[in-house]
């Protein structure tokens, strides 16, 4: 698969403060790759490297063959970008926004109010930016980074601060922009939201990235573990649940039981005791580990604190 | 590629300002107040002869308002430069080919249109409301202030570049300028300043502002005013030099 975004050792320091430090990976054509990590990781500062907004101090980056840096102007005409907590002028209205910024490029902008119609702003086409919504300032900065039919488009902490149902309607959209066969390259410390977008994830912390792959990839890896709760009045179950091979605890409150395990095949072995020993169940459900557990995991923190 | 974008910007720019309920008229009303309630109040209390003779009513308070207009201009551009890096607008404008040069000019295009409009409300006001009848060049000297307040903006870029938050721009700016205006000799001729003061005139911008503007309206050659232009033309070249290095786009 063609690499449309190469980073290299990339590092970039503040003062004495190292923001990131030999970062690197390449993201492919038309997926959906996110940096994960907690607030202050580094994200934003290698996002702005990428984008041309920040010279690293070391290491190398190419994006779609340019070097972003040297040719800032050339890249921002074939990317598309969201900063995270931008703000537009108070009294700017969406339509003039989506009309300055289609005439910004050299090449013919995409149909602003197609666009607009799109992402659900078509009603608020007169309305002035302070006016908007959270879920629909969102939905505007998204239009800006379309506008110019990008090859790759950045998203910078899409859904911070949202509520869930206009997160999920932001999770529709930037599906539609892969299906359009853009690449995307995006930041959240929403490990839901990683989860359910992200084709592949890098995980970074403290400035350095501690590991990536796709999703499931990453959890397999790190987290073997397996929970299955039931719960039944059988007397004997706690027996035979314990004399299952991979089984590793099992603990009982009442009538429900926690058993816990590694490996994929617990599942199955949990089913077929049920089966064999004929217990009856009221209740059966499993607990896979995710992101998060992943992340936890690998700083033994979570990405909260 | 400097002019991509440059005009489309700068309308919208505009645009938006018309919309600030109280920026509209805190920069464009309130010198034009100034100018007709203090023409009025010292026109009542003169004589009608004393008051065409008057130096302050026939030129010192028209170049007054017109520093006023100049000022309020920079300390617009102060604040609304402030407003845009800490809400990330400067950055946003940034991420797009625009070239940051071009950003910031179309801001120095708007406060240009906006001390020129104000100049002419200013004179239309005067026509029907002050009490004495002066006939400056006024073409000329629109082009006087407007050189003026080029060279005063390039100060406000470095002032902006300096303050902390959005919320002490107004303040901070006031503080720097106002004082540049107090010493500038429109309220006591340079000459007969004590000579601390006169140094400090000396190198305050505004001392050419003035001696430009009152120059020009009472009607001297641009030839006698070389000197003054070339001091505003200096003024700009460092102030944009050191912004170039100070200036912080968030």
């Amino acid at each position: 698969m063609r690499s449309v975004i190469q980073v290299s050792g990339v590092r970039k320091t503040y003062g004495s403060t190292v923001a990131v430090d030999e970062v690197s990976f390449d993201v492919n054509d038309g997926e959906i790759f996110g940096l994960i990590g907690p607030n202050g990781a580094g994200k934003t500062t290698t996002m702005e490297c990428i984008e041309g907004l920040r010279k690293p101090d070391r290491g190398a980056i190419s994006v779609l063959g340019l070097d972003p840096f040297r040719d800032v102007y050339k890249l921002q005409e074939r990317i598309g970008v969201q900063l995270q907590q931008a703000q537009l002028q108070k009294r700017f209205k969406v339509w003039e926004a989506v009309d300055l910024w289609a005439s910004l490029y050299q090449k013919k902008a995409i149909d602003g109010e197609r666009l607009l119609e799109q992402l659900g702003l078509i009603d608020k086409r007169n309305a002035w930016f302070m006016n908007l919504s959270g879920g629909q300032k969102q939905r505007l900065f998204i239009a800006l980074a379309l506008i110019n039919d990008p090859e790759v488009v950045f998203l910078d902490e899409l859904t911070t601060g949202l509520d869930p149902q206009s997160r999920r309607a932001i999770w529709e959209l930037v599906r539609g922009i892969r299906e359009r066969g853009k690449t995307v390259f995006l930041t959240t410390h929403l490990m839901e939201e990683a989860e359910r977008l992200c084709d592949r994830v890098a995980i970074i912390e403290h400035g350095r990235i501690i590991d990536m792959d796709t999703p499931e990839s990453l959890v397999k890896r790190h987290c073997p573990e397996r929970t299955v709760v039931l719960a039944t009045d059988d007397p004997s179950a706690g027996e035979r649940f314990r004399a299952i091979p991979r089984v590793e605890t099992v603990t009982c409150s009442g009538s429900q039981f926690t058993i816990r395990g590694k490996g994929d095949d617990l599942v199955t072995e949990v089913i077929h005791c049920l089966s064999e020993n004929r217990i009856r169940v009221t209740d059966f459900r499993t607990i896979l580990p995710n992101l998060e557990d992943v992340f936890l995991k690998l700083t033994g923190h979570s990405i909260r604190e | 590629m400097m002019l991509r974008g440059l005009w489309k910007l700068t309308w919208i720019e505009l645009k938006i300002f018309m919309r600030e309920p109280l920026g509209a008229f805190g920069t464009i009303g309130i010198p034009v107040l100034v100018f007709i309630i203090v023409g009025r109040v010292v026109g009542r209390s003169l004589t009608p002869s004393a008051l065409a003779a008057s130096n302050f009513m026939t030129v010192g308070l028209p170049v007054l308002a017109s520093v006023l207009i100049a000022v309020s201009t920079v300390l617009s551009l102060i604040t609304i430069i402030s407003i845009y890096r800490e809400g990330g607008i400067l950055k946003r404008l940034r991420a797009t080919p625009l070239r940051p040069q071009t950003i910031l000019t179309a801001q120095v295009v708007v406060k240009l249109l906006l001390t020129a409009a104000t100049l002419a409300l200013m004179v239309l006001a005067g026509k029907r409301y002050y009490p004495v009848g002066v006939h400056p060049p006024l073409f000329g000297f629109t082009i006087a202030l407007l050189i003026s307040t080029w060279s005063i903006l390039s100060i406000g870029f470095l002032i902006a570049s300096i303050v902390p938050t959005a919320r002490f721009a107004q303040p901070i700016g006031a503080l720097i300028m106002y004082p540049l205006v107090g010493i500038s000799g429109l309220f006591m001729p340079v000459a007969s300043m004590p000579p601390g003061l006169r140094a400090a005139a000396r190198v305050d911008p505004l001392t050419y502002t003035v001696s430009l503007l009152e120059g020009i309206w009472r009607g001297d050659a641009w030839s006698a005013h070389l000197g003054d232009i070339a001091a505003l033309v200096v003024v700009f070249a460092i102030c944009t030099a050191l912004s170039a290095k100070v200036f912080r786009w968030e």
